[in-house]
């Protein structure tokens, strides 16, 4: 049987403050195939950023996994050594990062940046990595390439360095590359260019992608399959096309009404309302239930659990039970 | 950067002239002057002595005549001694240069390394303990740190040999006098550094599989360095000054032992010469580090 | 649409089929008592709580009190003075030279013998038969003072100057900055010994007589100096907090309802800034502790018989050998003061510094 590429397995992450723990990644699961696109949206908070660094193994203190698997290849990173760890970033799974502003060294050349990378995963020498680094600029449409090895961040515009930055994510042939909002920090315009440049890079050099971000609009078109995060659970998960049009989960529905669309014609945007849980002090039941428009009483004392919508579609919300159970007791009352 | 390097040459040109006028106002404001205050010999005499320092012509004019010779690298002549300052300051400042430059490199390379560790074990026992031992070393005079030190390794334990001119043993004298400014090297270097750890490019550096050493001393580091440069000019400055102290407790024949002897002596001539000497020291020490400053952060060189 | 039944949690179906009641919608109210909202807590009080958790900053705050209430009271009953000779039966004490801690000389012991009651010399007696410990605490209140004074003078200058250019800018600005930045690259302590040696000469005659020569002129010549050096450090500060804090929308929006520049400066510009004022004021009291002992040191310091904490520690450094306490109680109160300033500004600065906040 075909095993997947990468298998998140209960992940569980949470950070130690003063105030207790945060706990921001509760118990996630979801697997990602070879060459595949994988979107995970929601707002700030929900988790997606640390499950990003969950699976490179960067969180920082006092950030730490605490329970659960991340299979790569069958193989769990999370037992990794450190050494092995190092091996395992950069060269089979990339990431990079929301603000290419301050994602580069100030101090080094885009030049030295790149070689490093490339030098680190692979035994070209000094020359031959200069020349991996031109060859890599060239592919993320970076002009003047020659110039650019020499010039330090700060003289370079953001597109220009969020490009930078997928081509030394990309320098070393990744297997999967996490994108953690890559295109947040950017103008609009430049916004369409880097995510064009990521769909055609992935058509050619065929890695999967993570894809995390709060923008619904940016991954719709480019995603197999979205997962939608509350509070360091999932959801909602389905093919891009269910998740459009067909969302079971009030979350999604409340995020779908938040976004603007040119295919239907809202009146207005409808926002959520209140804020994100507190997540040193997760309340029982669905984390969301507070701010849901349809909350049952259920949904305050027990967690909903992931209900097959469809082949490809998944949920966590009683809303889908109770359609359920209505349907059959309909059904017997016929 | 050519802009700002002539910008700053001429605040610091400035600041010698300001330093060298208030020097010398503030001293000829002192009432009395040198040859009144002991007993006053022949009134022709004085006259004599007063021509011969042109101390019968204007404030402003003696100023003038007295940069001139500063121009020329003549200080004056001592009132106590009678010897000539410039050749007092070239030979005492030898010994105050050795002093002052060997506690500076310790103190850089302490400091470093020590605020380096802090900041990786932050929060756990040699962080803690560091910062303890540079709270309580900034909290002691300098003088009382050096006659205990004095006291208990090189008198009572005899660990080190006093500082004689037959034996000059550095020890003591570079270990006090480095004291301070190593701890405040080190605390500037434990915040920048925790600063820089949390910056985007370090989780970059982490994720493209850098080694952690490699993350600290290629990515870290130097980006943690440049908010210290900027404390090297000061701190040659206190070190300076602290060298007063310094070389005054261990009885080391320096500029510091000088001017001390001199403010007790109310040696005029030589206070006014050594102030001077040593704020354009200071001043050069600073306008360098600055410099240096805008060489090593490329972010600024363009603003 | 078909929906497989047999995917549904067992216990689920179960426990649906057994309590309906459970998918009745549910009222404001119980959503709102599910939601445990985080505690709500005000900037000053939150920097209290952080700053009530650091061990070190509560130490030297009690530290701090317990010196500042013993060399308040103390004085008041103490028996001995700090510029007097011990007397015996109201003669003066020749022998009560240079005694170690909890001893007695011999006039006194035989005043003892005799059924008199003599207080004991807690920290022995100087080279003057003067009791050391009142010396000491007077000494320590001398210091105290010197910094406390100090800062206020740098606070003030520094203050006043600082909001001023920091708030009207522009060319106003430029020129009062231009003056700080030339200040500033004067090497202080030079400037300092240069200026206390021509003050204190100056001053010398000016003040005979009147109630300021009681404090004595070196005393005066460094708040002098410290009033015309320090503040510039303290100006710069204050004006980089305006500057950032004026750009704030709320500030905007207060001069868009009308308020005069005073009242955005006291309202909104300086309450803000009081945090990094604050710590800033609690790390200046130590430097000006240690430029008078350097003073002191040099012989620059506050004139005889008073004494200051740094003067007493200079005159010990000759008898370092045979009477070391002499040298050990200034020094340790004095590291005690100046550490507990810096523990404790360190304290307010990770409490309150809203750049360290996270």
């Amino acid at each position: 049987m075909n095993e997947p590429l990468l298998q998140v397995k209960n992940l569980c992450t949470s950070f130690k403050v003063d105030s207790g723990e945060v706990r921001a990644v509760n118990g996630i699961s979801f697997n990602l195939d070879k060459g595949r696109v994988l979107g995970i949206v929601g707002e700030s908070g929900s988790g997606k950023s640390v499950t990003a660094y969950s699976i490179m193994r960067i969180l920082v203190e006092p950030g730490r996994i605490t329970g659960g698997q991340i299979l790569f290849n069958g193989e769990d990173i999370v037992q990794y050594s450190k050494k092995q760890m190092r091996e395992f970033r950069g060269k089979r799974v990339s990431i990079i990062f929301q603000d290419p502003m301050t994602s580069l060294n100030p101090v080094y050349t885009i030049g030295n940046q790149l070689r490093e990378a490339i030098m680190l995963h692979t035994d070209r020498n000094r020359a031959q990595a200069d020349e991996r680094a031109l060859e890599m600029l060239k592919l993320v449409g970076v002009n003047s390439p020659e110039q650019r090895l020499k010039q330090y961040p700060f003289e370079l515009s953001g597109g220009m360095r969020q490009r930078i930055m997928i081509a030394m994510a990309l320098c070393c042939e990744p297997d999967i590359l996490i994108a953690d909002e890559p295109t947040t920090a950017l103008d609009v315009t430049i916004q369409a260019q880097i995510l064009e440049l990521m769909q055609e890079l992935q058509k050619k050099l065929g890695m999967a992608i993570i894809m995390i971000t709060h923008d619904l609009g940016v991954i719709a078109d480019m995603c197999d399959e979205i997962i939608v995060m509350y509070a360091g659970r999932i959801c909602e998960r389905g093919t891009a096309d269910e998740i459009f049009y067909n969302p079971r989960h009030e979350y999604t529905k409340g995020l779908l009404r938040s976004i603007p669309r040119l295919d239907t014609n809202h009146a207005r945007l409808i926002p959520i309302s209140g804020s994100p849980v507190d997540l040193t002090n997760m309340p029982k039941g669905c984390a969301f239930a507070s701010r849901c428009d349809n909350c049952m009483k259920i949904c305050l004392s027990e967690l909903p659990e992931e209900l097959d919508i469809n082949d490809c579609h998944k949920a966590s919300c009683w809303m889908n039970v109770k359609q359920v159970y209505e349907e059959a007791k309909g059904g017997i009352a016929k | 950067m050519l802009k700002y390097t002539i910008k700053r040459v001429l605040l610091a040109i400035v600041t010698v002239f300001i330093i060298s006028a208030v020097t010398f106002f503030a001293m000829n404001a002192i009432p009395g002057g040198p040859f009144s205050k002991e007993k006053a010999p022949d009134p022709a005499v004085q006259a004599a002595l007063e021509a011969r320092f042109n101390l019968d012509k204007p404030v402003g004019q003696q100023y003038l005549i007295y940069l001139k010779n500063l121009a020329h690298g003549d200080f004056g002549i001592s009132l106590k001694t009678g010897r000539d300052i410039s050749q007092i300051i070239r030979e005492k400042f030898s010994v105050s240069a050795k002093l002052g430059g060997m506690a500076a490199a310790c103190a850089i390379v302490l400091g470093l390394v020590l605020g380096s560790t802090a900041a990786l074990c932050r929060n756990r026992w040699p962080d803690r303990l560091i910062i303890f031992l540079t709270t309580l070393f900034v909290s002691v005079p300098s003088f009382i740190l050096a006659t205990i030190l004095l006291l208990v390794f090189a008198l009572q334990l005899k660990w080190v040999g006093v500082f004689s001119t037959e034996n000059p043993n550095y020890v003591l004298p570079v270990i006090s006098l480095m004291l301070y400014p190593m701890s405040y090297i080190t605390r500037l270097t434990k915040s920048s550094m925790l600063d820089v750890l949390g910056q985007d490019y370090i989780r970059t550096a982490r994720a493209k599989g850098v080694r952690e050493g490699f993350v600290i001393f290629k990515h870290a580091l130097r980006n943690a360095l440049i908010p210290v440069v900027t404390y090297v000019g000061p701190m040659i400055a206190g070190i300076l000054t602290g060298s007063m102290v310094i070389e005054t407790v261990f009885t080391i024949g320096g500029l510091g032992t000088e001017f001390v002897r001199s403010i007790n002596n109310q040696d005029y001539p030589m206070i006014m010469a050594t102030t001077i000497f040593l704020a354009v020291l200071m001043v050069i020490a600073t306008l360098i580090s600055d410099l240096v400053y805008k060489l090593i952060d490329p972010k600024i060189t363009f603003d | 649409m078909n929906y497989n039944t047999d995917k549904l949690p067992r216990k689920q179906l179960l426990s649906l089929q057994l309590d309906l009641s459970k998918f009745e919608m549910a009222s404001e109210d119980e959503k709102a008592q599910h939601e445990t909202m985080r505690e709500s807590t005000t900037f000053f009080r939150d920097g209290m709580r952080k700053l009530r958790k650091n061990p070190l900053a509560m130490m030297s705050l009690i530290v701090l009190f317990c010196l500042v209430l013993t060399i308040v009271v103390v004085p008041m009953f103490y028996p001995y003075s700090y510029e007097q000779m011990i007397t015996v039966n109201g003669k003066r004490d020749k022998t009560a030279k240079n005694l170690a801690p909890m001893t007695y000389s011999k006039n006194e012991m035989k005043a003892i013998e005799e059924g008199q009651k003599i207080f004991p010399h807690l920290f022995g007696t100087d080279e003057l038969c003067r009791d050391y410990f009142i010396r000491v605490l007077y000494g320590a209140r001398v210091s105290l003072a010197v910094g406390l004074f100090a800062s206020l003078i740098v606070l003030v200058i520094g203050l006043l100057y600082g909001s001023i250019s920091g708030y009207f800018g522009g060319k106003v600005d430029m020129v009062m900055m231009r003056i700080v930045d030339i200040i500033y690259s004067l090497p202080d302590t030079l400037m300092v010994v240069l200026l206390s040696v021509v003050l204190n000469q100056i001053l010398g005659s000016a003040l005979q007589g009147t109630i300021l020569a009681r404090v004595g002129n070196n005393m005066i010549s460094l708040f002098i100096v410290f009033g015309v050096l320090y503040w510039v450090g303290m100006a710069r500060l204050v004006r980089g907090q305006i500057l950032s804090i004026k750009t704030n929308e709320y500030v905007l929006a207060a001069r868009a309802l009308g308020a005069k520049s005073g009242r955005i400066i006291r309202r909104h510009i300086l309450p803000n800034c009081m945090s990094v004022i604050f710590i800033s004021v609690a790390l200046q009291i130590p430097s000006a502790i240690f430029t008078e002992s350097f003073l002191s040191f040099i012989g620059l310091g506050v004139q005889a018989p008073m004494p200051s904490l740094g003067s007493l520690a200079n005159a010990a450094r000759g008898g370092m050998q045979s009477y070391p306490y002499k040298m050990v109680f200034p020094a340790i109160i004095i590291c005690l003061i100046v550490l507990s300033f810096n523990l404790l500004g360190d304290g307010l600065r990770d409490a309150f510094d809203p750049k360290l906040r996270r």
